[in-house]
């Protein structure tokens, strides 16, 4: 009777693993991570940004033996950041304006190849304002010249440093400022979405995936990847924000993960265009779950709750489970 | 210093700026007590050792079971584990497979020779009467602290219950005969076949400072039945005590009908059925529900084919003719006469009606009470009316198991050490349960329970064989990591992870981890995301 031994109660879900060889743990579990963004930043308490952007960044700064320039789209990741002449980057990190971190990071790589240091490592990150929306042009001109970028979109789902403005990854029903609950459908339009990562792989480059700060072992395999390659590679990654989704700070991960589990959220990779590895479901739940405890979501609950668009966002829930093969 | 254009300040650090400030709730870490460990009748710190085994550390995860049960190899067979009925994982899957770990551990100590040593000498020397679970277990815990402690047993050898009153194919008795070596080996004095019939004046005479006494129940309880013929009516503990001292087993016949409900009744029903009994019936006269048997023991007799009638009382015996009344349950839950009468055939009828203490030898000494139901009263620390003498195991007013029995014998080891240096016994604060509310079980991965392996049920019915075979090493290994470590930090690094003001510092293996309060600005993710409930918020002063 041999069973193949897991690590059950330090289990591959959390971040360390006392059983785990010393290799095979996170990045984030170690003394020695790099801490890119560090204390003192100005997010708000439960920033998923703040989370998800060391989750990320460390990695790079362990792939590329902390040779790495960093350029930042502005957006609240740059603005709780860098208030000057403070800085919580302990990165050479550049900041570019609200729509030109793709063009502003390819210059940098050129930059760093006449000057003769190739090793030099570049990445860009932005929010998903500042990345699907005013600086999709630049991002679309890199990834057709395929410069050598590892691209990172922090998507909290709108402007949230301004004040919660609807962007083009606001999901339906949702409130913001500029989609209040009000009328005849409340909230945001159900429109047709604006999938950043499926359109990165239309430019059929290296290397596209979709992360969580849910999943931080998956996170930082694909950023793993990604540095492991060249070319123009992007990585988007579902980052909760508390203060423009209504939710409890202490609930970021948890919602993060329903986001994942309820197949709101696919977690895949895909290489030169085609789809590689998709991450399973592995509760299974129902869109109400994720939906509620977030308060843009309020006006689908209660007295006057708004069924048909809560049906609606299961129906989206159930399609990428179809399409994208969430559940096996 | 020069700067570029249009700069004036120098580049600072974030790090000047203490979000701290921000926080009105804070994150401590705490350590509560898990279920298993607060169900376990014997203190036993369970998480720990499975915490041990994890790393397979095996000898570590055995001493620090030592620390509180001299009998692992025995209990990991014939404890009704009440702590994996309170295993918080039996709400996720299947409760951790405890007894099946403890009892690997207490087999490879058994193989690999591991020995505990006795504590400093004290120069202090303890009686101990009866050489039962709960007498030895105070030997051994007494010997631990470094007192001398000779034990006195009436019968011909050690082990009191756990020899005669627990089957063979539930204890193998080369086990518990390992597992009193190594308490005989600490320098424990055991005087068998020697009854103690006047402790004070043996206190005197030998010099002893304290005594503890524990000889058990095994007065058979009986029942008045009306018989018109001689017809052979015996009693199942002293049948179970003739198993171990005779050397032909007793003759029971081909029908045997055991009468009571609890699990001496069903190991008795079971004896009969391996010593070749066709039929074993057990017959109670209340439902199946108030059996006092406890249920995996009912399950593996009905397994085996023993025969059980619920509601039903034995009203006259006529030979090998037994008239026998169908009761009915009362709106009180009594059993009542339902005047229906039925008849069995059997040869031999056993009576397990419970067991009584025998007190005589008790109630002469002053200060001792006997409570109305015949068992010796002890006032919290285990201590009868009589300074100095202890009471502990099936004498003492409490549930009669060999866990619970063992619970006392340490209790009283602990308290008897205590009573001799002259110290206070202490008030224990009333500990925090980890509930299973605490958990985070998204983080455990799921993982089935490990089943022992049994015997074939042929040879469960005809041998004393054991019936159930143990871990092995990788599959025990399996097994403990099962834990979920409820309300103990087992460094998983998720707190240091999942901060996103990097207000967590990492001590490093075994030491855990230190909240940074100038940086942590209260957001309760680590609590939130503790997947063992080992953090807590607390409001800040404001």
């Amino acid at each position: 009777m041999t069973q193949r031994v897991k690590f059950y109660q330090t289990g591959t879900f959390t971040v360390g693993n006392r059983l785990l060889d010393e290799e095979n743990r996170t990045v984030q579990a170690t003394v020695e991570r790099s801490n890119s963004l560090t204390s003192g930043h100005r997010a708000c308490q439960g920033c998923g940004e703040a989370l998800g952007a060391r989750y990320v960044v460390d990695v790079a700064m362990r792939e590329a033996n902390n040779n790495l320039v960093a350029v930042n789209a502005t957006g609240c990741l740059e603005v709780f950041s860098t208030p000057y002449p403070e800085s919580s980057w302990q990165v050479p990190w550049i900041h570019s304006l609200f729509g030109n971190a793709p063009a502003v990071a390819t210059g940098v790589a050129a930059a760093m190849r006449a000057k003769g240091r190739e090793d030099t490592r570049v990445l860009a990150q932005g929010g998903d304002g500042g990345t699907v929306d005013i600086g999709f042009g630049c991002l679309s001109g890199m990834f057709e010249r395929n410069d050598d970028i590892l691209y990172i979109c922090y998507d909290n789902e709108a402007y949230m440093n301004t004040g919660v403005q609807r962007s083009g990854r606001t999901p339906p029903a949702a409130r913001t400022a500029t989609t209040p609950a009000v009328g005849p459908t409340k909230g945001n339009a159900f429109g047709q979405g604006k999938n950043a990562a499926l359109i990165a792989m239309a430019h059929f480059i290296p290397y596209v995936a979709t992360a969580s700060v849910a999943d931080l072992h998956d996170l930082e395999a694909k950023v793993t990847k990604a540095m492991g390659m060249t070319g123009a590679r992007y990585i988007h990654v579902h980052v909760p924000c508390p203060l423009g989704w209504g939710s409890k700070p202490c609930d970021t991960i948890k919602l993060a993960r329903l986001a994942v589990e309820t197949g709101l959220f696919p977690l895949f990779e895909a290489e030169h265009g085609e789809i590689t590895e998709v991450t399973q479901i592995r509760r299974k739940v129902p869109v109400e779950e994720y939906l509620r405890p977030q308060r843009r979501f309020a006006h689908l609950f209660g007295k006057s709750a708004d069924t048909d668009a809560l049906a609606a966002i299961q129906q989206m829930a159930d399609r990428n489970i179809e399409k994208f093969g969430l559940s096996g | 210093m020069h700067k570029p254009f249009a700069i004036t300040l120098d580049v600072g650090s974030s790090l000047a700026n203490h979000t701290g400030s921000w926080r009105n709730e804070r994150p401590v870490y705490v350590d509560l007590l898990p279920p298993c460990n607060h169900a376990c009748p014997a203190g036993e710190n369970i998480q720990a050792w499975l915490y041990l085994s994890e790393e397979g550390d095996y000898e570590g995860a055995w001493r620090q079971l030592m620390a509180d049960n001299p009998f692992p190899a025995v209990e990991g067979r014939v404890c009704y584990h009440p702590c994996e009925n309170a295993c918080n994982r039996g709400q996720l899957d299947e409760a951790v497979n405890i007894h099946a770990v403890e009892r690997f551990l207490g087999d490879e100590a058994q193989k690999r020779g591991w020995k505990v040593e006795a504590g400093a000498p004290t120069g202090k020397h303890v009686l101990v009467v009866g050489a039962g679970p709960s007498g030895l277990s105070a030997a051994y815990h007494l010997r631990r602290l470094g007192h001398d402690v000779t034990v006195h047993d009436a019968g011909p050898m050690a082990g009191g219950m756990m020899r005669f009153g627990i089957p063979k194919y539930r204890l193998p008795r080369d086990i518990l005969d390992g597992e009193i070596a190594r308490i005989v080996d600490m320098g424990v004095t055991i005087e068998l076949n020697s009854k103690v019939s006047d402790i004070p004046a043996m206190m005197k005479e030998e010099g002893f400072d304290a005594a503890f006494v524990a000889v058990g129940a095994h007065l058979a309880k009986r029942t008045d039945i009306p018989a018109r013929e001689a017809s052979k009516i015996l009693d199942a503990i002293s049948v179970l005590r003739d198993m171990e001292t005779d050397e032909e087993p007793p003759l029971l016949g081909r029908r045997v009908v055991v009468y009571g409900g609890g699990n001496t009744a069903l190991d008795m029903a079971r004896t009969a059925k391996r010593l070749g009994a066709s039929e074993a019936l057990v017959v109670y006269r209340r439902t199946r529900e108030q059996m006092p048997a406890h249920d995996i023991e009912l399950e593996e007799a009905l397994d085996e084919g023993v025969i059980l009638h619920w509601l039903t009382t034995i009203k006259q015996i006529d030979g090998t003719t037994f008239t026998v009344e169908k009761m009915e349950v009362d709106e009180n839950g009594w059993p009542q006469p339902t005047g229906e009468f039925e008849t069995l055939e059997a040869d031999t009828l056993v009576l397990a009606l419970g067991q009584a203490v025998d007190t005589s030898f008790l109630k002469t000494i002053p200060g001792v009470k006997i409570t109305d139901d015949g068992v010796i009263d002890v006032d919290a620390t285990m201590m009868t009316g009589f300074p100095g003498l202890f009471a502990g195991g099936d004498m003492v007013p409490a549930e009669r198991t060999v866990t619970v029995a063992i619970g006392h014998g340490k209790k009283a080891a602990r308290n008897i050490d205590g009573w001799l240096r002259g110290e206070e016994p202490a008030p224990r604060a009333e500990p925090r349960v980890a509930g299973y509310e605490r958990l985070n079980t998204w983080y455990y991965t799921d993982a089935d329970k490990t089943v022992q392996p049994a015997l074939d049920l042929i040879r469960r019915q005809t041998t004393f064989d054991e019936i159930h075979g143990g871990l092995d090493e990788t599959n025990a290994l399996f097994e403990a990591r099962r834990c979920l470590s409820c309300g103990n930090c087992f460094e998983c690094d998720n707190c240091y992870g999942v901060c996103p003001d990097n207000a967590v510092i990492k001590l490093g293996p075994g030491k855990r981890f230190e909240f940074n309060y100038d940086f942590c600005k209260g957001c309760s993710l680590c609590a939130a995301e503790c997947p063992c409930g080992a953090i807590e918020m607390v409001p800040e002063r404001m």
